[in-house]
């Protein structure tokens, strides 16, 4: 069976900006695949390729086994994208912008109008289906989107960050629906700059990096490969220097503890990378108390994507967010999506 | 106003098959929510996509993307109503400045009221069709367009086509206000043939103007690019066209300005029709500096106008849609 989506050496140029060196992945059917980045990174980009918006400078992609560039109509009828932050039209009803939605998907009317229903009642819209959608709010608004995306009963639902600027129940909500999606057997790609949303959501992830694919696995096996799980350990609220380096060389005889930093802006906490799944946490409570030391606090946790990330590319997600929004150019940007 | 636009609706939605019309009055049947794809229903929903003729898609497309014009201008009618207002407004009180003028100035037995109304026509379907753009602009500005480009359509060009449909529609509408006005105003009423003549010129004024303003809604980068170029041309082609006063009345060089502007072959040949019952394509309409215009030379010359300009933009569309 051919993947839901195959993306192999895409490439991309604006002008002189490469938005997308280098990006391959293969979304098998019926999962969930995340594109994790941050913002600048290329998804939007990858997505606009994938979706027929914008033609790719290089590279092969496919949905379903059918070639974008070549049977673009083919690939189009196969394809839900939900983009970001694209605003219905105010003055049309929710009802309305579906029944749109459904003649240029050249949906028949008999089975239009049993869709729209459909959809209407299972994102919970019925009672909001024949108000302008500009009195929409911003959850309604990602809801109405995506039962305008799911009208056409695609392959695959393509959605550029889902769930930013909703709020927390509403996230929630879109977390829920995708993954009720996929037990239906909806293949999900989406994109996204929050870790727990991948992390929550994505059965395969590939993290992308200034238009490159710098990781991708099963989040799982991305964080086992970045090593250990990570303690953080309090001796005190507040450790003085000594006491906290005297616990480090402690900590280091350990055999289960991989490297221990000094957080001197946490109030010299101690960061550790132990092995996993070993009874590290009882271990260094045993030692400590052996020489005498208190704890103030210890909680122990996986490594995050973040620590993927980190690993790959030397700097944090929110780091590279950070310095992405010192260079972006909203005009350009803008302009790339117009067509 | 509502009243008017259900007949247009009617109109074009029993021009194609009648299913369209069901779609008119949305009925809500509570039914199950079943978002589960078996096989059979991917095989059902690929034969039906398969079954569809692009002829009957394009038409479905089309018919939509139409719909959804008409119904932002049925919430949103305040554009229509100005656009009514505001020719109205032109014959009354720019009909009242040359009032005084002495008789014959404007022709044997004719008067100001009576020649300003073929101008005040031409000039309101003009203004309209150069606006066609702006929703278009305003939807590639939103995104909405990207809404439409990523749906499988059997052609893009509905998408103009769409756009077409509705300008041609509303400058109609205006026209026919127009008329109504001007023949209580005393301007009289052309025949029945004469009035299928002065819709005619309108409609190819209106599909060439129409054509220029998609195309530059896909070339200029914003809104307000667009209003500024409608800006200075709007005005401009208005004074420097026969709409308000005889080509007489002109200095040589503005007669040569005017005899070369579209318009004035939309202007003359509606303005001769209303003057003279017994009008013929043959009929010359036009004294230009250069020669003479015949009827029949003015609707060759628009309709050159709007194939040109429907060609010209072909290249932007292309790029932008194909």
């Amino acid at each position: 069976m051919a993947p839901a989506v195959l993306i192999e050496k895409l490439k991309k140029h604006y002008g002189s900006v490469a938005a997308v060196k280098d990006v391959s992945l293969q979304v098998e059917p019926g999962e969930i695949f995340g594109l994790l980045g941050p913002n600048g990174a290329g998804k939007t980009t990858t997505l606009q390729c994938l979706c027929t918006l914008t033609e790719p400078d290089a590279g092969r992609i496919e949905v379903s086994g059918i070639s974008v560039v070549e049977n673009p109509r083919l690939a189009r009828q196969r394809l839900g994208y939900i983009a970001q932050g694209v605003a219905p039209d105010k003055v049309l009803t929710g009802r309305e912008l579906l029944q749109l939605q459904a003649a240029l998907y050249h949906l028949p009317r008999a089975i239009a109008k049993q869709r729209i229903d459909a959809v209407l009642s299972l994102l919970g819209l019925d009672t909001y289906a024949d108000k302008k959608t500009g009195t929409y709010s911003g959850g309604l608004q990602k809801r109405l989107d995506l039962a305008a995306g799911l009208l056409h009963r695609p392959d695959v639902l393509v959605l550029d960050e889902p769930t930013v600027g909703l709020d927390i129940e509403s996230r929630i909500a879109v977390w829920e629906f995708l993954r009720g999606l996929r037990e239906q057997g909806t293949t999900v790609l989406l994109t996204s700059h929050y870790l727990e949303e991948v992390d929550a959501l994505a059965d395969r992830v590939a993290i992308i990096d200034q238009g490159v694919v710098i990781a991708s696995g099963r989040p799982s096996d991305l964080k086992d490969k970045v090593g250990g799980d990570r303690i953080t350990l309090r001796i005190r609220e507040f450790s003085p220097l000594e006491e906290a380096e005297k616990a480090k060389s402690l900590l280091q005889s350990l055999p289960a503890v991989q490297e221990v930093i000094i957080n001197s802006a946490q109030g010299n906490s101690l960061n550790l990378v132990v092995q996993p799944q070993t009874e590290a946490l009882a271990t260094i409570q045993q030692a400590l108390q052996a020489a005498g030391l208190p704890t103030f606090g210890i909680a122990q946790s996986r490594p995050s994507l973040d620590d993927v990330y980190l690993a790959a590319t030397g700097r944090t997600l929110l780091d590279a967010e950070i310095a992405a929004a010192g260079q972006r150019d909203a005009k350009a940007e803008r302009k790339q999506n117009m067509r | 106003m509502n009243f008017t636009l259900l007949f247009l609706f009617s109109l074009l939605f029993a021009s194609s098959s009648s299913r369209w019309l069901a779609i008119m009055s949305p009925t809500i049947t509570p039914s199950t929510p079943d978002l589960n794809v078996t096989a059979s229903q991917v095989v059902n929903q690929e034969l039906a996509l398969a079954s569809n003729s692009p002829l009957s898609d394009f038409l479905q497309e089309t018919i939509a993307l139409t719909r959804r014009l008409f119904i932002q201008l049925q919430r949103r009618p305040s554009t229509l109503i100005a656009g009514i207002v505001q020719p109205i407004m032109w014959l009354v009180l720019f009909g009242a400045l040359f009032q005084n003028a002495p008789q014959g100035l404007f022709g044997e037995d004719v008067s100001y009221g009576q020649f300003l109304g073929a101008g005040v026509i031409v000039f309101t379907a003009f203004g309209g069709a150069l606006n066609a753009g702006l929703p278009v602009m305003f939807d590639r500005e939103f995104g909405f367009l990207n809404r439409l480009l990523v749906a499988p359509l059997a052609s893009r060009f509905s998408i103009v086509m769409a756009s077409a449909i509705f300008i041609t529609t509303l400058s109609l509408i205006q026209t026919a206000a127009i008329v109504t006005v001007s023949a209580f105003l005393g301007a009289g009423l052309p025949n029945a043939l004469g009035l299928a003549l002065v819709a005619a010129i309108v409609l190819l004024l209106v599909l060439g103007v129409t054509a220029l303003s998609l195309g530059l809604s896909f070339s200029l980068p914003g809104h307000i690019e667009l209003i500024a170029v409608i800006f200075v041309t709007n005005l401009p082609l208005l004074f420097a066209s026969t709409a308000l006063v005889p080509l007489s009345f002109m200095p040589l060089w503005l007669q040569w300005v005017a005899t070369l502007n579209p318009l004035s072959y939309a202007i003359e040949p509606i303005r001769y029709v209303y003057l003279h019952s017994d009008w013929s394509l043959r009929s010359v309409v036009m004294q230009a500096p250069w020669g003479t215009v015949t009827l029949g030379g003015a609707l060759l010359l628009l309709v050159s106008f709007a194939v040109v300009a429907l060609l010209l933009i072909q290249p932007r569309l292309r790029r932008s849609l194909a």
